[in-house]
């Protein structure tokens, strides 16, 4: 087959058809699902239907699709607290499938499927794959978590659904990772960023050229990645790098991903309607401007998720998208609205630190942010292993490294931290998401 | 004329320096000269060895950051003003030392000495055009 003959195919899988449903038909589709999930959620959860009455709103009144910002939110905090089966709108005999999300503090969430909401999910990773043009006769290497995690399984049936070749890898052992993506000829790895940038310094320590592998389509998710980290991921093998988005509250891998215009995220909106809001107050923001991103499952039928605050800081895209999807799309998530640090007074993202550190020739995104506490102030170091490209034999060079990471940090942080070279694979490497802060400050 | 040296990142830490060196001692290779360059945060540790290809792989194989560069093994007649008898053949050349430290052999009544030149083969000429002394690997490494 060639090359011409295989994209057009990859562009006419037949799945891949309702990320063109022309708009009114989308959202005549939306208004009647989300219309049938408010009913079912009132019904089934009884929380749901407390905050309803709560609020004097009946699921009738929900008459248009603009009456979703009626609607009480659903916040993590939610899930936690009807651990485990609280939020479930069907009974447990039409539950097939369970998945706990691991949660950075206390009890961890559990998420349910019935049969039709995994094919639901399968049926959505298939289109986040044929949107990147893989299909059929793809080899593809699934190296997230296989488990109660639903990075690894949500990859696994989505692979297998477009009918190519699953190589279930899992995540851990990257000599043996790298052996099969070298022998199998794999044309594709799903993968978190970070384990990926792993893999690649894995691989040349082995002396494998990751450019002479097929290896062409990445697809890497579960944690905010950048684009200057793309441009390193796809300067140092051949592949073409997607964002892919997803949580296991609203369904796994698979609520939104890149085609390959590569601007922004579709969100399968058929399944999970996307809405902004201002963090701070919960009023929904117009297209184009940043803020909380918001998600309702429209088909979701174990566990139905209601304005769901996702905590993930996006935006959504206005105008349509070259590729012909009429799916609208997200902005890259390059920040979580938890995962802001304050360091005296300040605000900071590590997503910040990240930027500066890119700016800066040849520094690899191997860091970590340690907080500590001295004599009552925050001090901030970022940990910057010294790579290959970045070491010189000479004192001064290192030192003149070290004060341009200095001054791009001071400047891209507002405030003073200070900078510390560590050795080469010293920072701890995530085989899911990468650790990139550890906080060891105490009152 | 070029004699391979190895340099190491590390960090100024205790045993930071233990590591590397444990690794070419499994692998029978031998440190002759070592020299170790350092700030506050970090050095850079600089080693002439046996068998620098053996030492490099090695090091890299366990994950270690390792730059190889050419240097200079230059004979320094070991009496007073032997070192800047060398030197003086450099002055007005505008050839420049990087850094330069003693090798731990010293032949006969010459000491040796490593340069790390910014553009080691004009430093070749000049000193060999001199009559200044430099050593071959092979000869610096013969035990």
């Amino acid at each position: 087959m060639n090359s011409v003959l295989e994209s057009s195919v990859a562009d006419c899988n037949p799945a891949s058809e309702p990320d063109y449903t022309p708009l009114t038909q989308l959202r005549d589709l939306q208004l009647q699902r989300l219309q049938a999930v408010v009913a079912r959620a009132w019904r089934q959860v009884e929380l749901f239907r407390s905050r309803m009455d709560e609020r004097g709103l009946a699921p009738q009144q929900i008459r248009s699709l603009e009456d979703i910002g009626k609607l009480p939110f659903t916040a993590k905090s939610d899930l936690r607290d009807t651990y485990p089966f609280g939020l479930f709108a069907s009974p447990m005999k039409d539950v097939v499938r369970l998945h706990v999300s691991s949660g950075t503090t206390g009890k961890p969430i559990v998420v349910a499927y019935t049969k039709e909401d995994l094919d639901v999910w399968t049926s959505v990773m298939v289109r986040c794959l044929a949107g990147c043009g893989l299909h059929r006769g793809d080899i593809i290497q699934v190296a997230y978590g296989y488990g109660l995690f639903t990075g690894g399984l949500g990859a696994h049936y989505g692979a297998e659904g477009l009918g190519a070749t699953v190589v279930p890898a899992s995540t851990g052992n990257a000599d043996r990772q790298i052996m099969l993506m070298k022998d199998f000829g794999v044309t594709a790895i799903s993968c978190t960023p970070t384990y990926f940038l792993h893999l690649i310094d894995r691989a040349a320590e082995l002396g494998v050229d990751m450019k002479e592998l097929p290896l062409r389509a990445g697809i890497f998710g579960a944690e905010p990645w950048t684009d200057s980290m793309r441009r390193h991921i796809e300067s140092m093998s051949r592949i073409e790098a997607f964002d892919i988005y997803g949580l296991s509250e609203i369904i796994g891998p698979g609520v939104g991903c890149e085609c390959r215009q590569h601007q922004g995220l579709h969100v399968f909106e058929d399944h999970f309607y996307p809405e902004i809001v201002d963090p701070i107050t919960g009023e929904p923001l117009p297209d184009g401007c940043e803020g909380e991103l918001v998600l309702t499952t429209l088909s979701k039928q174990a566990m139905p998720m209601i304005r769901y605050r996702t905590r993930d800081i996006s935006m959504i895209l206005p105008g349509r998208c070259e590729c012909g999807r009429t799916l609208r799309r997200i902005g890259r998530i390059g920040r979580r609205s938890d995962d802001m640090l304050i360091i005296r007074g300040v605000n900071i993202f590590p997503s910040q630190v990240e930027t500066a550190l890119l700016q800066i020739e040849g520094t690899l995104p191997h860091y970590q942010i340690v907080l500590t506490r001295e004599q009552g102030l925050d001090q901030m170091e970022v940990q910057v292993e010294v790579t290959p490209q970045m070491f010189t034999d000479k004192i001064g060079a290192l030192q003149g490294l070290h004060d341009r990471l200095q001054e791009a940090l001071d400047r891209v942080l507002g405030i003073r931290v200070s900078i510390a070279l560590v050795e080469a694979n010293t920072i701890e490497r995530s085989e899911g998401k990468a650790k990139r802060v550890i906080d060891r400050r105490t009152l | 004329m070029k004699v391979h040296q190895i340099s190491l990142f590390v960090e100024n830490k205790p045993g930071h320096i233990a590591a590397p060196a444990r690794l070419l001692a499994q692998e029978g290779v031998d440190i002759r000269a070592l020299y170790l360059a350092d700030t506050q945060q970090y050095g850079i540790l600089r080693i002439i060895v046996s068998d620098w290809e053996k030492a490099a792989r090695t090091l890299e194989a366990h994950g270690f950051v390792v730059k190889v560069t050419e240097v200079l093994a230059i004979l320094v007649t070991d009496r007073p003003g032997g070192l800047a008898d060398v030197l003086g053949t450099l002055d007005g050349t505008g050839i420049n030392i990087e850094y330069m430290y003693a090798f731990s052999d010293v032949r006969g009544d010459e000491a040796i000495l490593i340069f790390r030149f910014a553009d080691p083969d004009a430093a070749i000429a000049r000193l060999q055009a001199a009559g200044i002394k430099l050593m071959a690997s092979k000869e610096l490494l013969k035990q």
